[in-house]
């Protein structure tokens, strides 16, 4: 064997992440050299984890260099394991860090009024996700990751998952298409380490859920997760619009429709504006699918960062057409739309005031309540009751004799 | 070696000096007399502009083993310092001590007149490759890091005796009045260069905007000066102004910013009369400027002062009306140098009144909040902003310890920086002690020192994430492992002075590994 039987894995001189350079070789047992910004400080807790990922996946004979810029054990694992599989073929699960969260089964019913996309290849973006608040995080193997990198960050994003807390975040993984060569690998790699919600890119039919169900169940079972991996499907064509009820109802495992602005308007060959013209009747029709399929409905990501207003009158518009959350490119992002989202004190009163007339009538027996002249109908209750739920959930009730507290992360 | 109050060991001595272990942050209560300047008379200042520098370097009759001072106000686009100390070796000078109030990177060619020589040592502050010229023992005597308070005190006090002071001067008349508020080098304020004309042998004022008498205001007065003249440049604008004054981008920074903010309003701080504080210019102090104002606005507070380092963001906040004075130490953007000039409440201030321990009194207690950032911070909340986690001398004191007599002072800093934790068992190096840090904000939690039970009670309710700073440590540490410890030599290259001239920690030159 010569040693120009190489491989390379990591993004150069990026913050918490390195750059292995892996050799095979005959014989000399395994050589590692070790350049690291950390490096008096890391340097031979880099060189040990290198060793035992090497040893794990069945490496005796081979050079391995490492440049490294403050990268943690996970992401020096996952660069590792991503050249050795450049290498040669790796039988097995490959080198799993060990679990450092657990969460519990994925919550089917819950807050998604944010979702905060991080490409799944930079380790330094996903380390913190967590901490700004949304209510989902997506780690992203679709676009954000370019095609030969889609192997390396799949390892990345799994070893994220078993390591990093995310708090009380829904964790969510972007995987690329079932028809692309990714897809069933994205599944395989990420399905049985932590994943709550798998997010389906271009779906346009329920075929394409149960596609993804029948992966997603069968490994599952292989791995006796003991519970379901729920999936929210992402709708950016004309078609999958018009199959939104379809999708939707497709799996008890789907959770919300989310809308992909981007690909939508290149779909049907218009030009995406910051009013959002050209896809209202898209957006309409979404809602009134996942409505009547019974789940949530998100709409797409505002994409100009620096545009608090824009972004403000956006979630807005969206919460009118009867969309509940957004996607979010940025943690900025999150506190605007939050305060959109969370319901407004008159609110809270009105619906407090509805639901008290609603039972007193009923304690007297009667079926008719009235706020001063106005009768209370039945989706007045249900909408009212709906609003202290989330009022609730989001600490705006207050106490008896206490103030209302805030969760929705920002300054006031 | 004998060990100070923290159980760092300090030398009793070092190169001729006796050395006073430190023993608290506020132990020290003076004693003594002040140094003293040689009296001098008006018939031999009949006209002090001389040709060039060089006639001004001579006049000043600098010797072998002399002490030689300057100011930092022009920053990373300083000329003079490394303009003067060439002329110093052209003439084969030899042992000086350098005295500047901070060195920036545009500093790195006096690293050859440390190898051969001609400076011996520096006492003030160090930053960046001088710094780590240090570290690596290339001075011959042990350097002095002291606060910019501190380095005001030890002038006075005589523990530095300054033979020659060059002052950059953009604006100066033939009298040697001088301030930094106008010319092609204007840097605003320049009150750090108040002790080192009080009290040199020789003061001279260098200026490339000669303007005739009077210049006013006279920080530097021309009655303390002894030679004027004049160079093509003293520096370069575009590097007197830092970069450093810009929002950060970092998600994580903000998060950090957007904490400290919120410390503030659950802290009720802004509810009690005459708020004031002291941010400085790193991008999370900028980003917490940002979410103080919109509080401040919806709150109707204005604080009575701010500390500067003034920035365009604080202006703002002075000409919004949210702040009613700003007293400034510094000018880091174009913004400050020009409010300074114009408005009738940004005022400028010197050590004297605002840092320095050995005096009636200063600013320093006053400002309600102080905002810092580190390098390191133990778990018994001592701060190391000199070394790097790998023992290397990077970065001065500048005002850090002075601006730990604030009534709250915080420390705001990324949990990891890279794979390096913030919080340490025990910091590299001491520069504060953890009796005057009152409270750590991270981007995963905040810390308060448990002797500040006043601030613990005050947050009980907050939405904050507070934690204790062992909880902070065992997180950290669990993402990045435990970090190894650096090597050191027995020499110690540099001592770390208190406010009060005692010394709390040194610093010992590094290994160099293979």
């Amino acid at each position: 064997m010569s040693d120009s039987v190489q491989a390379r894995a990591g993004r150069e001189g990026k913050k918490n992440d390195l750059v292995v350079l892996l050799t095979e070789k005959d014989a000399g047992g395994i050589e590692i050299s070790v350049k690291s910004s950390a490096g008096q400080m890391f340097g031979s807790q880099i060189e040990k984890t290198a060793r035992e990922t090497l040893e794990n996946l069945g490496f005796e004979n081979c050079r391995l260099a490492i440049d490294d810029m403050g990268a943690f054990d996970y992401v020096i694992m996952a660069r590792i394991e991503a050249a050795a599989r450049r290498l040669r073929k790796i039988g097995g699960p490959g080198c799993l860090p060990d679990r450092k969260v657990d969460y519990g089964p994925p919550r089917k019913e819950r807050l998604r009024r944010t979702r905060l996309y991080m490409p799944g290849n930079n380790p330094d973006l996903m380390i913190n996700g967590g901490l700004f608040g949304a209510d989902s995080v997506i780690l992203d193997l679709e676009d954000s990751v370019s095609p030969g990198e889609k192997d390396a960050a799949r390892i990345l994003v799994r070893n994220t998952l078993l390591t990093i807390d995310y708090f009380d975040c829904e964790r969510i993984v972007r995987i690329n298409p079932l028809s692309t060569e990714y897809g069933a690998m994205d599944l395989e790699m990420v399905v049985p380490y932590g994943v709550d919600t798998i997010l389906v890119p271009k779906c346009e039919s329920a075929e394409d859920v149960m596609a993804v169900e029948k992966i997603v169940a069968g490994l599952e079972k292989k791995h006796s997760l003991g519970y379901e991996v729920l999936i929210m499907p992402l709708i950016e064509t004309a078609k999958g619009i018009l199959n939104a009820y379809g999708i939707g109802g497709a799996s008890g495992r789907v959770v919300a429709l989310c809308f992909g602005a981007e690909d939508f308007t290149a779909d049907i060959g218009a030009e995406r504006t910051k009013k959002g013209t050209e896809s209202f009747t898209a957006r309409s029709l979404l809602v009134l699918g996942a409505k009547a399929a019974g789940v949530q409905v998100i709409d797409t990501v505002f994409s100009d960062v620096q545009d608090e207003e824009g972004l403000i009158a956006s979630t807005r518009e969206a919460m009118a057409l009867g969309f509940e959350g957004k996607g979010v490119i940025h943690p900025a992002q999150i506190a605007p739309i939050h305060s959109v989202f969370s319901p407004a004190p008159e609110r809270i009163e009105y619906a407090k005031k509805v639901v008290s007339a609603i039972e007193k009538a009923r304690a007297r027996g009667s079926g008719v309540a009235t706020i001063g002249s106005k009768m209370i109908d039945a989706p007045i209750e249900t909408r009212a009751r709906k609003i202290l739920r989330l009022a609730e959930e989001l600490g705006l009730l207050a106490d008896d004799d206490g103030e209302a507290g805030g969760k929705t992360g920002r300054v006031s | 070696m004998v060990p100070n109050s923290l159980g760092r060991m300090i030398p009793e001595e070092i190169d001729g000096r006796k050395l006073r272990p430190f023993m608290g942050a506020h132990a020290g209560h003076g004693g003594g007399r002040k140094a003293s300047p040689p009296i001098r008379a008006v018939p031999d200042y009949a006209d002090k502009l001389r040709g060039s520098l060089d006639e001004a370097i001579d006049a000043c009759g600098i010797r072998d083993g002399m002490t030689v001072s300057f100011h930092h106000h022009l920053r990373n686009g300083d000329h003079v310092v490394n303009m003067v100390v060439d002329k110093l070796a052209e003439r084969g000078l030899k042992d000086l001590t350098l005295v500047p109030s901070a060195l920036f990177p545009v500093h790195e060619p006096l690293i050859r007149h440390i190898e051969n020589g001609v400076i011996s040592h520096i006492e003030g502050s160090m930053n960046g490759p001088v710094g780590k010229a240090c570290s690596l023992g290339k001075m011959s005597k042990a350097c002095i890091l002291r606060s910019h308070g501190g380095r005001y005190r030890a002038i006075q006090d005589g523990d530095i005796h300054i033979d020659a002071a060059f002052i950059a001067a953009p604006a100066a008349d033939s009298f040697g009045n001088c301030n930094g508020h106008s010319g092609p080098s204007a840097c605003g304020v320049i009150g750090y260069a108040l002790a080192d004309s009080l009290y040199a042998e020789q003061t001279v004022v260098i200026t490339d905007n000669l303007q005739p008498f009077p210049v006013y205001p006279w920080v530097i007065r021309g009655g303390n000066v002894d030679h004027v003249c004049t160079v093509d440049r003293l520096g370069d604008p575009e590097q007197i102004i830092s970069g450093t004054t810009r929002i950060t981008r970092s998600p994580t920074r903000q998060l950090i910013a957007e904490y400290a903010a919120k410390f503030v309003r659950d802290t009720g701080m802004l509810e009690e009369p005459d708020f004031s504080f002291q941010a400085g210019a790193g991008g999370i102090s900028l980003a917490f400027l940002k979410y103080l104002g919109d509080m401040m606005r919806e709150t109707g507070v204005v604080a009575r002062f701010a500390r500067g380092g003034s920035n365009k963001y604080l202006v703002d906040m002075l000409e919004e009306g949210l702040i009613e004075y700003i007293l400034d130490g510094q000018c880091f953007d174009l913004v400050g140098v020009r409010s300074l000039g114009e408005h009738p409440r940004h005022i400028e201030t010197d050590p004297f009144t605002s840092y320095c321990y050995h005096t009636k009194g200063n600013f320093a207690p006053m400002v309600k909040l102080g905002i810092l950032g580190a390098t390191e911070i133990d778990t018994g909340f001592n701060v190391n902003v000199n070394t790097h986690s790998d023992g290397c001398l990077l970065h001065g004191i500048g005002g850090f310890t002075d601006v730990t007599d604030s009534q709250v002072t915080m420390i705001a800093a990324p949990l990891l920086r890279g794979r390096l934790p913030v919080i340490t068992d025990s910091v590299t190096t001491v520069t504060a002690p953890g009796e005057v840090i009152d409270v750590l904000v991270t981007e995963r939690g905040v810390a308060v020192n448990p002797a500040r039970e006043d601030i613990l009670a005050r947050l009980e309710g907050s939405d904050l994430p507070v934690r204790t700073i062992g909880e902070l440590r065992e997180i950290a540490v669990g993402l990045s492992g435990v970090p190894e410890r650096p090597e050191y030599e027995d020499r110690v290259v540099a001592l770390i002075e208190w406010r009060d001239g005692t010394v709390i920690d040194t610093v010992r030159q590094l290994k160099v590994l293979e």
